[in-house]
């Protein structure tokens, strides 16, 4: 248990706060658990890594200018380094060369770590499934998706819901392994 | 120099030429053998200082050079195409005329499997290390593990 004062109830709802607010004479008090709060905390500063291989990228960046704005949502500095991001948005095609270079920044980064697969390409090589050598018939082959978007490329739109998605499976807590450990038993 | 000029000075320089007038720039077909003494001529003579793209293509029964050239002096462009045989293409370099040739040529080699003769360094570009005759780009290229045929 977590004990937070003083808070009203109307504003922690309104931050999508997790926890009972407890109303008291002068204030309130608010009753959560430390994991729902780490997850909580976690899902809104999401700091994602500088990784785009062809066309989508520059649909990410749109995603990231002045106009659509995913520092909005808690995505804010895209990072250069694998070791300061915490997830991973594979915006293009990975070709074969490529593949061992994403592996190894996927193991670099830090845990907790998340995946967006964005557009055909990242999904199953998209336009590229057919009669092509060089081309991964989707990234989740090399490391493991929690998020996908269709499209070639996806709209903003959607890599904006992709990334509330990727939020909310993340307050809801639930480790990649536990959710196959889940769906398992 | 406009097209029709073009025309007249490739047709005194290599009158087995043949010509296709139909697009926007003049596009020059000549053998291999025209071809080196030809570009040296255009580079000298007619002030094509930049060629702006070299590619190839496969058309089964033989392969295509294509060289676009343009003149940043003059501002005329040529298109110049070469023939050459499937199964043991071979052309000599133009990298001396042009360096930016160096690279495309790699790439052709690589892709395509055309020899560059007197090429300063001809090995493998962007693809890894064993793709040495193998040659992704030519239509009869079969990779049975990595490739799903439609
Ligand atoms: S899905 Fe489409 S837009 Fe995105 S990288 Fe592939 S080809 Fe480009």
């Amino acid at each position: 248990m977590f004990c937070l004062q003083p808070i009203s109830s109307s504003a922690a709802k309104q931050a999508g706060f997790p926890g009972e607010v407890h109303e008291t004479p002068g204030g309130g008090v608010v009753l959560s658990k430390l994991d729902d709060l780490i997850n909580w905390a976690r899902s809104n500063s999401l700091w994602p890594l500088t990784f785009a291989t062809s066309c989508c990228g520059i649909e990410m960046m749109a995603v990231a200018s002045a106009k659509y704005d995913f520092s909005r949502f808690g995505f804010e500095v895209a990072r250069a380094s694998p070791r300061q991001a915490d997830v991973i948005i594979i915006a293009g095609t990975i070709v074969n060369k490529m593949a061992p270079v994403l592996k190894r920044l996927y193991d670099q980064m830090a845990d907790p770590k998340y995946v967006i697969a964005m557009g055909a390409c990242a999904i199953s090589g998209g336009p590229f499934f057919y009669n092509t050598y060089s081309v991964i018939k989707g990234a989740d082959h090399i490391i493991p998706v929690d998020v996908y978007i269709a499209g070639c490329p996806p709209r903003p739109e959607a890599l904006l819901h992709a990334l509330i998605t990727l939020q909310e499976k993340i307050k809801k807590g639930y480790t990649r392994e536990q959710i196959r450990q889940g769906s398992n038993s | 120099m406009n097209n029709e000029a073009l025309h007249a000075y490739l047709t005194e320089q290599v009158p087995d030429a043949t010509f296709d007038t139909s697009g926007e720039w003049l596009n020059v077909q000549v053998s291999v053998a025209a071809f080196r003494p030809l570009t040296e001529k255009l580079k000298k003579e007619l002030q094509f200082n930049f060629l702006f793209c070299l590619t190839c293509v496969d058309w089964k029964t033989h392969l295509t050079m294509v060289y676009h050239l343009r003149s940043t002096q003059e501002g005329h462009h040529l298109v110049v195409k070469v023939n050459l045989d499937t199964q043991q293409p071979q052309i000599h370099t133009v990298c001396d005329l042009w360096r930016t040739a160096e690279f495309h040529e790699r790439e052709v080699y690589e892709l395509f499997g055309v020899d560059f003769l007197h090429h300063p360094d001809l090995r493998l570009l962007i693809l890894p290390d064993g793709w040495e005759g193998k040659n992704p780009l030519r239509k009869d290229f079969d990779d049975p593990v990595n490739m799903i045929k439609l």
